[in-house]
């Protein structure tokens, strides 16, 4: 049981280190991709399978793509800027999420444990389409808005303004 | 047993690693994917309370994780068009580099 | 009597064989026996059809297939097979060579995965998910990833491009997919494919199969998964990411040997996987067309649906020009995707008008909904014609 939970951890969090601290963003981004399929395998360890399902195709099958073609066009595998002083040193975000971490974990095993262990429930897709269409259609509503704007406004940004600009050679 | 603390503490381990991630690095594709760390260790977080919490029937916390993936998407979709266009103009990815709109140093 | 025994042959095989074990290990060696099962048959069917392509292709041109290897070249297979094994593996210089390596296990692995809850006939899925559906999407969501992992490791100008055009094509045709395929969830009311099938138990009058593509909505959500298939797995007319007089080989031009072969192999298991899922979703899988051939084993109706609908991709192959990248893009977002919706709507429409008191009964259901879909095709086809003044010759 608890091997299971351990066997799938380990990878998910070890490629988020990785993912975190490599130079190559596009070694980042495919680590990013590991970690979301880590995270799918947990959500399916814990019951919840279209949820797990879900995560793939959205994470991996969606975002990560997008994070590798940002890293393209913004020609993220050149070699990297001139280094020069940062404007904050590194130690002092890596001491932020040290302390955060610190404050959660203290939390979490001080708290007393009123949950009781439950029998294993297994997600039906079902129930998951019941519940979008009665208790909370208007979420359901406001996400397709949601999408609607995002579709429409991410392309916008992304789209080349073609006046004014001038017309460059490609280096 | 219960593994719900177990859980959670992965949950915050993953997140305190996308926070140093965003507080850390300079690229701004990097620190997005930091972001994503963080909304996936709160999804993760959730589960595990809609399971081994009490009334599962309810499945808050499977709804609450699958809008939130769906605006972690449309976040991320916008996060990266922005960083598009942003390298277009300043020809860098680099946020310590974006900051026309700074004051004088402090 | 013999012929469910003959239904059931391989459940009743594996039964036996895993039952030689402990009970502590039955589990895990019921799993191993499926995948080995499923990889083994997959595989020799690759080496099937690598055939049947070259010499279906080679007839509609008007020549011989391969003929040397064997009698009427059967054993081409073997001798393709050898010579991908010995063929020299280079890697370029400036290649990734972590990445360069993984691109195509990924590939071949996620793709593999998909197999796993297609029901390949009666009590025969390997897995039978809840979310099967879904399952099966997201294992097709890694090897888009692997595309890009190839492209890029190899460092070089034309698999980058080729990768590039690959995944937009992938996501641009996997919304008529998920829509086409979302249009019979539903109607079967279950994500899981065995329950799908099993929705289209049963026959009308008698006689006709209660199949989904008999339906307006079915037939033309057949169509639009069929079309998109097409395109998923990079196949004529829709590759110009691997198209040999344009882009030499996409994202794969710098593979050789058993890498290449291991991108070919990914390339037909995904054809095969679609295949299925298309003749699960829509052809009603293992179950038999007319009510008195059921003692046909049901696997062997499945393996005819599958292998009938891979014959009209090479003979699809052998027939139409190649689409060109841009026409492709116009084709998914301004054809395929409103048609995808509509065809929901139809759905839609469909399921709950059953309970109406329509005149004319369902037949009248049939011809509205069918009227409806030829009316948006024609309108979606005939709206984006218009730009296109006949064609002037200027002879200079």
């Amino acid at each position: 049981m608890t091997l299971m939970l351990f066997l799938l951890a380990v990878p998910t969090l070890a490629a988020a280190l990785a993912a975190m601290c490599l130079r190559n963003l596009v070694h980042a981004a495919l680590c990013a991709a590991i970690c979301f399929t880590g995270v799918a395998a947990l959500f399916v360890y814990l019951g919840a399978e279209f949820m797990g399902f879900a995560q793939v195709i959205i994470y991996v099958g969606a975002i990560a793509i997008l994070l590798l073609f940002a890293v393209l066009l913004t020609r993220g595998f050149e070699t990297l800027s001139p280094l020069r002083a940062r404007q904050v040193p590194w130690p002092v975000g890596v001491m932020a999420a040290l302390i955060t971490l610190a404050v959660m974990t203290i939390s979490v095993v001080s708290s007393p444990s009123l949950l009781r262990p439950r029998t294993a429930m297994v997600l039906r897709t079902r129930q998951v389409g019941d519940r979008l269409m009665t208790d909370y259609v208007l979420p359901m509503e406001a996400i397709g808005l949601l999408m609607t704007a995002v579709l429409i406004g991410a392309a916008v940004l992304a789209l080349r303004d073609s006046n004014g600009a001038k017309r460059r050679r490609v280096p | 047993m219960n593994p719900l603390p177990t859980v959670v503490l992965l949950s915050c381990l993953l997140f305190a690693i996308g926070l140093g991630g965003v507080l850390t690095r300079r690229n701004a594709i990097v620190v997005l994917i930091g972001i994503e760390f963080m909304l996936n260790a709160a999804n993760l977080n959730f589960i595990a309370f809609w399971r081994y919490g009490p009334e599962p029937e309810a499945l808050r916390g499977v709804m609450f994780a699958l809008f939130s993936i769906a605006v972690a998407a449309a976040e991320a979709a916008v996060g990266l068009a922005i960083v598009l266009a942003i390298y277009r103009h300043w020809r860098t990815a680099d946020l310590d580099d974006v900051d026309e709109l700074r004051g004088d140093r402090l | 009597m013999m012929f469910a025994d003959a239904d059931q042959f391989f459940v009743r095989l594996k039964a036996t064989w895993v039952a030689l074990f402990p009970g502590q290990m039955q589990a895990l060696v019921s799993v191993t026996t499926n995948a080995v099962a499923i990889v083994v048959t997959f595989a020799l069917l690759f080496a099937v059809t690598t055939l049947l392509e070259r010499k279906g292709l080679g007839r509609m041109q008007n020549r011989y297939g391969p003929n040397r290897v064997g009698p009427w070249g059967l054993l081409q297979p073997l001798a393709d097979g050898l010579k991908m094994l010995i063929k020299e593996d280079i890697v370029p210089t400036g290649a990734d060579r972590v990445v360069h390596f993984l691109a195509p296990v990924t590939l071949v692995l996620c793709v593999i995965l998909g197999f796993a809850v297609i029901p390949m006939g009666h009590n025969m899925a390997a897995t039978d998910l809840d979310a099967g559906l879904v399952f099966f999407f997201a294992a097709g969501a890694g090897s888009e990833v692997a595309v890009f992992m190839a492209g890029w490791a190899s460092r070089s100008k034309y698999p980058l491009l080729g990768a590039m055009r690959a995944i937009a094509q992938v996501i641009s045709y996997e919304m008529p997919l998920v829509l086409s395929a979302v249009a019979v969830v539903m109607l079967a009311g279950t994500l899981s494919l065995v329950g799908i099938v099993q929705s289209q138990e049963g026959y009308h009058w008698g006689w006709l199969a209660r199949w989904h593509v008999f339906t307006p909505w079915g037939l033309a959500g057949f169509l639009l998964f069929f079309t998109a298939a097409l395109a998923e797995s990079n196949r004529s007319p829709f590759d110009i990411p691997e198209g040999e007089s344009e882009i030499i080989a996409g994202h794969m031009v710098e593979y050789s040997g058993f890498k290449y072969a291991l991108f070919f192999l990914g390339e037909y298991l995904g054809l095969f996987a679609l295949a299925g899922l298309g003749s699960t979703l829509f052809l009603g899988g293992y179950l038999p067309p007319l009510a008195f051939l059921n003692w046909v084993p049901s696997w062997i109706w499945f393996l005819f649906k599958l292998m009938m609908l891979v014959s009209v991709f090479i003979w699809l192959r052998g027939t139409m020009p190649r689409l060109r990248a841009d026409q492709l893009m116009e084709f998914a977002w301004k054809f395929l995707l409103p048609m995808s919706l509509f065809n929901l709507v139809i759905a839609g429409a469909w399921k709950f008008s059953r309970t109406w008191s329509v005149p004319g009964g369902n037949l009248s259901r049939w011809l509205m909904g069918a009227a409806l879909l030829a009316l948006a095709y024609l309108a979606l086809s005939r709206l984006f014609q218009a730009r296109h003044k006949p064609r002037v010759y200027r002879y200079v």
